[in-house]
């Protein structure tokens, strides 16, 4: 049920342009990976080639040791905005995994109703996306992709676009989803504390051509909770990575 | 209530501008061979409103097939398009150049094809509301965010499921401009068609008022073509309402 990744010596080129040269890295089982870096590094063109929607130049792709190449389908990617679909109700968004993989429509409602009801989110069933507030559509977009596929989840930045309030709290509620599901997790965020609050392990990306400067443990007792971010471990954790980030700018 | 409020000021200013019509016509004593008075008009109006129901419902008629032709095909084109590069760049440009051609000018080669029947009433409406549906349907389609496709790809969805979730629906509310614009031209389109040749229609009635001098019949039915058209663009605004109920409110 549950993957492990490594991808070995990723590179990937837009015409001259070199996004990243030699990404190796890997995903444990049931492990929560962060990648943090400056904008514009490449994490999201990995993540749109780990989702099967673009090409790398050169490198490798394994899960569970097996090497893939047409990856679609094989992850629960979620892009950066919630990207709900506007016309469909909060229900049916969720519902869009099981239906695109060919289950049938009062299966995946079902399926959907539930998931809806466990992470507290069934007063918003029958809401248009429109009608929500930022975090709660970042909700609904991380159970659409929990729904499709929970074995391993590329998150791009969901909650980049919260307020530090609602940012935590979408924090917590994500720490909940995740022990639920004990998914395989890349994490794609800008936000240290976030990284170190949610990840076993970070990675840090430099600037463009993007390379691995630094694998980080986190080494934090499960399950968090906010004060943690306070312990000696994390301060030394979050001075760590602020260094790092700083050398990037470079 | 407050709705209708909105049009107070246009409702005012049109009953000025007839109160200063009958003024004029009344002051200056004008003939009303040349400029019947507003109320001249409508004490006409019912007297001819029974003779006038067979030509409305023959013009109405001709309007609805040609919308509906017009729609099956402007939506079949516009799918086509998207669909296929090579359609696009076989058919776009001559779709352009098809909207150069005075639509008037080819009323008369219709009767030659077609006869003295509906058909080449229809055929114009279709002609004049085809392309307005097809463009407008095409952008819309084009519209849909990016994102939103890369989601569904990265779920596996194949092409056909893509133009069903995302871009036809995606597609309404441009399908609908395009639409409501379609439906001001067709009512006049109809009456076009009916100017080159017919046995009945308001087109043919309001041609034979011409020729007979009478002004204020000519009147008449200019005023039921507008209300005619404005009642297809309220019908659609309608429509419009119902079907994109994600986008109330706003």
């Amino acid at each position: 049920m549950h993957h492990a990744l490594s991808i070995k010596h990723f590179a990937k080129s837009f015409g001259v342009l070199s996004v990243f040269e030699d990404i190796s890295l890997s995903v444990d089982k049931q492990e929560f990976v962060s990648i943090i870096g400056p904008s514009g590094c490449g994490k999201s063109t990995l993540f749109h080639i780990l989702a099967g929607v673009d090409k790398a130049t050169s490198g490798e792709l394994f899960l569970d040791k097996k090497k893939i190449t047409d990856s679609r389908g094989k992850f629960g990617y979620m892009p950066q905005d919630a990207s709900l679909l506007p016309w469909k109700t909060v229900l049916e968004n969720v519902m869009i995994g099981p239906r695109i993989s060919g289950l049938a429509k009062t299966k995946a409602q079902e399926k959907a109703t539930e998931l809806l009801e466990k992470f507290n989110l069934q007063n918003f069933t029958n809401h248009y996306p429109a009608t929500l507030s930022g975090g709660m559509q970042q909700r609904v977009a991380l159970l659409r992709t929990v729904l499709f596929n929970p074995s391993f989840l590329l998150l791009d930045e969901p909650f980049g676009s919260l307020d530090a309030l609602t940012r935590q709290d979408a924090q917590l509620w994500l720490l909940e989803v995740f022990k639920e599901f004990r998914s395989s997790v890349l994490f794609i965020t800008h936000d240290i504390q976030e990284a170190i609050l949610l990840s076993d392990r970070i990675y840090v990306f430099s600037s463009r051509p993007a390379k691995i400067m630094k694998e980080v443990p986190v080494n934090l007792p499960r399950p968090r909770k906010l004060t943690d971010l306070t312990s000696p471990r994390a301060v030394a954790l979050e001075k760590q990575l602020f260094s790092l980030l700083k050398q990037t700018k470079k | 209530m407050k709705k209708l409020l909105i049009y107070l000021p246009a409702f005012l200013l049109l009953l000025l501008l007839l109160v200063a019509w009958e003024a004029i016509v009344d002051l200056f004593n004008i003939n009303p061979q040349v400029l019947p008075a507003p109320s001249a008009i409508v004490s006409v109006f019912a007297d001819h409103a029974v003779i006038l129901v067979p030509h409305i419902l023959t013009t109405l008629l001709e309007t609805l097939l040609g919308l509906l032709f017009a729609v099956i095909f402007g939506v079949f084109v516009a799918i086509l398009l998207r669909l296929s590069s090579l359609v696009r760049k076989a058919l776009y440009p001559l779709l352009i150049i098809s909207q150069t051609i005075p639509i008037i000018a080819l009323a008369p080669l219709l009767l030659i094809w077609f006869g003295f029947t509906i058909l080449p009433k229809v055929i114009i409406v279709t002609m004049v509301c085809f392309f307005p549906i097809t463009v407008a349907f095409a952008d819309g389609m084009e519209k849909v965010s990016p994102q939103i496709i890369t989601l569904l790809q990265s779920m596996k969805a194949t092409r056909l499921q893509i133009l069903f979730i995302a871009e036809l629906p995606g597609a309404l509310p441009s399908f609908f401009s395009g639409l409501r614009i379609a439906s001001a031209y067709s009512v006049t389109g109809a009456i076009v068609g009916e100017y080159v040749g017919g046995y009945q229609g308001l087109g043919i009635y309001m041609q034979n008022a011409a020729h007979s001098y009478a002004v204020n019949l000519v009147f008449v039915v200019i005023i039921i073509t507008s209300l005619l058209s404005i009642f297809l663009f309220a019908a659609v605004v309608l429509l419009e309402k119902i079907l994109i109920p994600w986008n109330r409110g706003k």
